[in-house]
């Protein structure tokens, strides 16, 4: 559980940061809080020569609650979505979900950036900035771009994300009076990857349903996500459990996951329409 | 504060002795950070070690090549057996009577098994240079089931090839390791025969491992000069290792000095002596300078001893009305590539033969099958005394398949079967000699103190609610009434390598009064210099404050055999009232030579002999240690000390009630435990506050075997919970609120009457959590389920028994 040798830099702002990247090209890596990639290096999964610490910018700090619009800095911490009082009136289901992953320590280092650049499938924040319809804003050496999370996730640790791209800024829209959310998750333990979590926004006429660590990316489903905006829980459940390719593994076979799943989706979806008033 | 105002009552409270819930004075190091653990060890010029292990369970090393590693700066030696061999080192025996390779040995057993040892200047070359020994496998066929194991052509154990006698017994095939039978087979197979019911049931205890908060490790030090070798290490026997290493290296004996510092938790995975000890020692031998060695989390889970892995097939026989009249069981015993299970030399399936438990059981018959499969080695005692854990879930599983046949509470069934006390002393069938007991009272008082009536109330409403679709919680009652066999043992059938189960302590009073004891065990976690001083101090008054303990040193303390299967305190206990007895003995003289009485007319008061009849002339214990070092008595030496080898007449019988309640998603498979009743009878209750904390702790461990906690094959050999985001670790979360509760039954041959208790909770809790489980879905037919009962396998009782349609 030794890792490599690497060389540690920590550029003071977004645009040394990419210089760094641009110069090592994929011999380098950001690191933000670390509770992803660290494990990684000590396996040896993950080697490079370069790792590039994205601590010291501060541009990439900041929540900024807005009346249509909440925006996070990267490197804005789990705990900070927790204990922001603004962030939890304008979108509650963040502070919801943030809570069920892993544990206290973690949180306090952990990064909203680094958890949806990551590309994990066990991963809850990119199922839930798909839920939310968020924007992950890039910067890279040939400008600014913005990706929605709905369109990032192309496989298991494979993102739309350059390599020399960093991710800066998650915008959300906020979804508003009427629209109850509720985020549901089982685990093994404290500190546990979801064996199925599902997060859901539904009310005034619309719905999102989106499911976590069922696929080897987050699975939004936009038949699901209507047909519970119909009201069709079933037809929803049924959508979203056909969209959803979960795999065995400790946590169990895959007919136990196919049928978490849908006890989660349904818990989830019962608290969202009773909290939608 | 003058002595002589105090009553006798407020002078014993002031030694803080037994029946005391003094604080751990281990504590104060513990909590600030301050504990002195192996890795905390740093010697001048120290090299790490680090091993380059298989990622096959079975291949023949066809080549090593550690050009590329030696080329890396700082890279000092790459150690194989051809390097060993010379010194006849590339195997080492094993405690089971087996030999074990120190490092491949042309082919590799289990995954993660030790290829080549890296000594380098520092862990972080080490590690590198690891990555670049270039190994070259060639896969062989992989078994993991043990049954299979014994019909397969594949032969795991070349080494012995043709050997049809192993060391203990006849083997039957070359996956063979041992039988072992114990009880009257035929009288057991004719009572099955003739019984009104009989219920048969496999019962499995998978595998599972102690995860010691702090992995093993080891630092050698070679002084070339003095010729004399340091090794410290995560030794829960640091005399027998100081024996074992010199027995297989040829340093004698009196130049070794073996040292275990702090332990951070043991649980039987420190036992064993593992490759990394033996290669450190041969690694600072060879380069001259201390050698340290300490294995990362994964290595641990991977490759040191695991424990359980018995497949326990049983039958038990009983007439209509519930009396139990034989129990037969055949256990087949999966120990991996290697038998290196920890377990004295006559017992290599330990005592699974406490398999009747805490009932009057007339007949029985066990066998046991060793056998070699591509996994890890071990078979250690993880929290209990060998193999008890698994004998206790086997009859406490039995007995609730019992009660499903019979149609019965098992509550009932339990209670019309326990041993009463006044079969105390009791012969079980199967050999043992239970020194005491009271179960009928501990029973009654645990039933009571849950309301055990209303619980089943409940979970009767509870079935109806969920027949009628109201809930899809379901209710289980886990009962368990076990009885532990610990404290080995008699030195006339218990020695481990030939070296007798016995303990020890010595005792120092110094002048002022003050003392220090040295006992043969080692404390990981137990709070030795906690309790013990307490001993010390209610047997010769002084105060526990004013008295050091020490372990874990071989050249300061007496011999002893360590600190595993809760023999602490019936073994170096009871040698520690024996050796503060014949101080007292020596006080009595030196007291009445200073009252100027005879030796028969002053009597023990507290903390000081008093003059028969005269209670105001006396001499306190401090005033008399004074005076063992002052005054020259005559036909008496100076000094006031003493040592005691104890060898103890008889195991101790620890045993307890454990009562679960727990709630069951049947759609998730989530599992919440309401109430956790313990009431454990250790016998002498030296210290509560400790005794509620080994509980505490027993009842977590064994909620975790039961819940969740697995090491875990694949067909290949590959092990899937090697880290702990899948070896299941319970956080605070998990674990559920304790209540603890108690009855006194002491031992009757034991000094002061303790039988032990660091293990009982995990004997207990186990079968407590798994009988839950399994009582919970009784009602809709379940009989035997096999654990870990983690939220999928619980799912799968739910869906195979229709609750999902
Ligand atoms: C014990 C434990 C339990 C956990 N349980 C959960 C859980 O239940 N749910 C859960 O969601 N997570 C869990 N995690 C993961 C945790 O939330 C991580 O913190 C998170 O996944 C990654 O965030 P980080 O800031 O630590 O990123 P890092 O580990 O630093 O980085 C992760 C990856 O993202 C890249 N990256 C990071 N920031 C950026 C950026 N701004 N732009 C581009 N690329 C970037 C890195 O290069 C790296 O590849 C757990 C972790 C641990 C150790």
């Amino acid at each position: 559980m030794i890792p490599a040798g690497f060389e540690y830099h920590r550029p003071g702002d977004i645009a040394s940061a990419i210089g760094i990247l641009q110069e090592h090209g994929d011999e380098a890596r950001v690191i933000a809080g670390g509770h992803s990639l660290i494990p990684m290096m000590k396996l040896r999964m993950a080697e490079m020569g370069h790792l590039v610490d994205l601590q010291a910018i501060d541009e990439l700090k900041g929540i900024e609650v807005g009346s249509d619009t909440v925006t996070l800095g990267a490197m804005v911490t789990q705990h900070e979505l927790i204990t922001h009082d603004g962030l939890a009136a304008a979108i509650p289901l963040i502070r919801e979900a943030a809570l069920q992953i892993a544990d206290p320590q973690v949180r306090y280092v952990g990064t909203v950036g680094g958890n949806v650049a990551n590309g994990d499938p066990g991963n809850d924040m990119p199922g839930l900035m798909q839920c939310l319809n968020a924007t992950f804003d890039l910067s890279g050496p040939d400008g600014n771009r913005s990706v929605a999370a709905r369109e990032f996730y192309e496989a298991a640790y494979f993102t739309a994300r350059e390599d020399e791209e960093i991710l800066t800024r998650i915008s959300i829209p906020v979804p508003g009076a009427g629209v109850g959310q509720a985020y549901e998750k089982q685990k093994r333990k404290i500190g546990d990857y979801a064996t199925a979590a599902a997060a859901v926004m539904v009310g005034n006429g619309t719905a999102s349903v989106a499911m976590t660590n069922l696929a080897d990316t987050p699975v939004w489903s936009e038949s699901a996500s209507a047909a519970l905006a119909d009201g069709d829980v079933n037809g929803c459940v049924a959508a979203m459990l056909d969209a959803i390719e979960p795999v065995a593994d400790n946590r169990g076979p895959v007919e136990f996951k196919k049928h978490v799943a849908g006890v989660m989706l349904r818990r989830a979806i019962d608290r969202a329409q009773n909290r939608a008033g | 504060m003058n002595d002589q105002t105090l009553t006798p009552e407020e002078r014993a409270a002031n030694l803080k002795g037994m029946g005391s819930s003094r604080k751990r004075v281990e504590d104060v190091r513990f909590t600030q950070g301050k504990g002195n653990y192996v890795d905390d060890i740093k010697l001048d010029g120290m090299l790490f070690g680090d091993f380059v292990r298989s990622p096959y369970a079975h291949a023949r090393v066809v080549s090593v090549n550690k050009e590329a590693a030696l080329a890396l700066p700082g890279v000092i030696a790459v150690l194989t057996a051809e390097d060993l061999s010379p010194l006849g080192l590339h195997w080492m025996p094993t405690l089971a009577g087996d030999k074990q390779m120190v490092l491949a040995d042309g082919k590799v057993l289990f995954q993660g098994q030790e290829v080549a040892f890296v000594v380098a200047e520092d862990r972080y070359i080490a590690a590198d240079a690891a990555e670049l020994v270039e190994v070259e496998y060639e896969e062989l066929p992989v078994l993991t089931d043990p049954f299979e194991a014994l019909k397969s052509d594949v032969v795991l154990r070349e080494d012995l090839e043709g050997q049809t006698e192993g060391a203990h017994g006849p083997r039957k095939h070359h996956n063979h390791i041992f039988t072992w039978e114990q009880g009257d087979k035929d009288a057991t197979e004719a009572i099955l025969a003739e019984a009104d019911v009989v219920a048969e049931e496999m019962v499995y205890y998978h595998r599972t491992h102690p995860c010691p908060l702090e992995t093993c490790g080891s630092v050698a030090s070679m002084d070339k000069v003095t010729g004399k070798l340091t090794l410290y290490g995560t030794f829960q026997a640091p005399h027998a290792i100081r024996t074992v290493v010199s027995l297989i290296s040829g340093i004698a004996e009196h130049n070794i000095r073996v040292i275990s510092p702090d332990i951070g938790g043991g649980f039987g995975n420190k036992v064993g002596a593992y490759a990394g000890y033996v290669c450190s020692v041969v690694a600072s031998i060879v380069t001259g300078k201390p050698v340290k060695w300490v294995e990362d989390r994964m290595e641990n889970l991977m490759s040191t001893a695991f424990a359980r892995d018995y497949w326990m097939q049983g039958k038990i026989a009983a007439t209509t009305d519930g009396k139990i009249t034989g129990l037969w069981c055949h256990t087949t015993a999966d120990h991996g590539g290697f038998d290196a299970c920890a377990d004295p030399t006559k017992f290599p399936a330990g005592f699974m033969n406490i398999c009747t438990g805490s009932y009057d059981i007339p007949t029985a018959y066990l066998a046991v099958d060793g056998v070699y499969t591509n996994k890890a080695p071990g078979g250690v005692a993880y929290r209990c005394s060998f193999r008890v854990t698994e004998a206790a879930y086997f009859i406490e599983r039995m007995i609730e398949v019992l009660a499903i046949k019979l149609n019965m509470d098992a509550a009932e069934l339990r209670r019309i079967n326990f041993i009463k006390a006044d079969q105390f002393p009791y012969q079980s069938a199967l050999g043992w000699e239970y020194d005491s007991g009271d179960y009928h009272t501990a029973w009654d008082k645990a039933l009571k103190a849950v309301d055990y009536e209303g619980l089943r109330a409940e979970q009767a409403q509870r079935v109806e609610e969920f027949k009628a679709g109201k809930t899809r919680k379901l209710l289980g009652i886990g009962l368990t009434h076990f009885t532990e066999i610990v404290g080995a043992g008699p030195v006339k059938n218990c020695d481990i390598l030939g070296l007798g189960m016995f303990d020890s302590c010595e005792i120092r009073i110094h002048p002022t009064g003050s003392a220090i004891a040295r006992l043969g065990t080692i404390s990981q976690g137990q709070g030795h210099a906690t309790t013990f001083a307490q001993i010390i101090a209610s047997e010769i008054g002084l105060p526990a404050d004013d008295i050091t303990l020490e372990e874990g040193d071989t050249d300061t303390a007496p011999y002893g055999l360590g600190t595993y299967g809760s023999r602490s305190t019936p073994v170096a206990g009871a040698a520690t009232a024996m050796a503060a007895r014949k101080i007292r003995a020596k006080a009595q003289m030196i007291a009445a030579y200073l009252l100027e009485v005879h030796d028969d007319d002053v009597e023990w008061d507290v903390d000081r002999f008093s003059v028969k009849g005269a209670p105001e002339r006396f001499k306190t214990m401090k005033e008399i240690a004074f005076a063992a070092y002052n005054q020259a008595i005559p036909g008496l030496e100076p000094g006031l000390e003493a040592v005691s080898y104890y060898d103890p007449p008889n195991m101790t019988y620890p045993f307890g009630a454990y009562i679960c309640v727990m709630e069951i998603d049947v759609d998730t498979g989530e599992w919440d435990v309401r109430k956790f009743y313990a009431l454990d009878d250790c016998g002498t209750r030296i210290n509560p506050m400790i005794i509620d904390g080994q509980v505490h702790g027993g009842v977590t461990e064994a909620l975790a075997i039961a819940m969740g906690q697995e090491i875990a094959y694949d067909e290949m050999g590959n092990v899937k919970t090697g880290t702990l985001m899948d070896f299941f670790l319970p956080t605070a979360w998990e674990t559920p609120n304790y209540i603890t509760d108690y009855t006194v039954t002491p031992s009757p041959h034991h000094p002061i009457g303790a039988k032990g208790v660091g293990e009982s909770p995990n004997v207990g809790g186990v079968p407590c959590f798994s009988n839950a489980v399994h009582d919970a879905f009784r009602p809709f037919g379940l009989v035997q389920s096999h654990m870990p009962h983690d939220h999928w396998r619980i799912w799968k009782i739910a869906n195979g028994l229709g609750m999902h349609e």
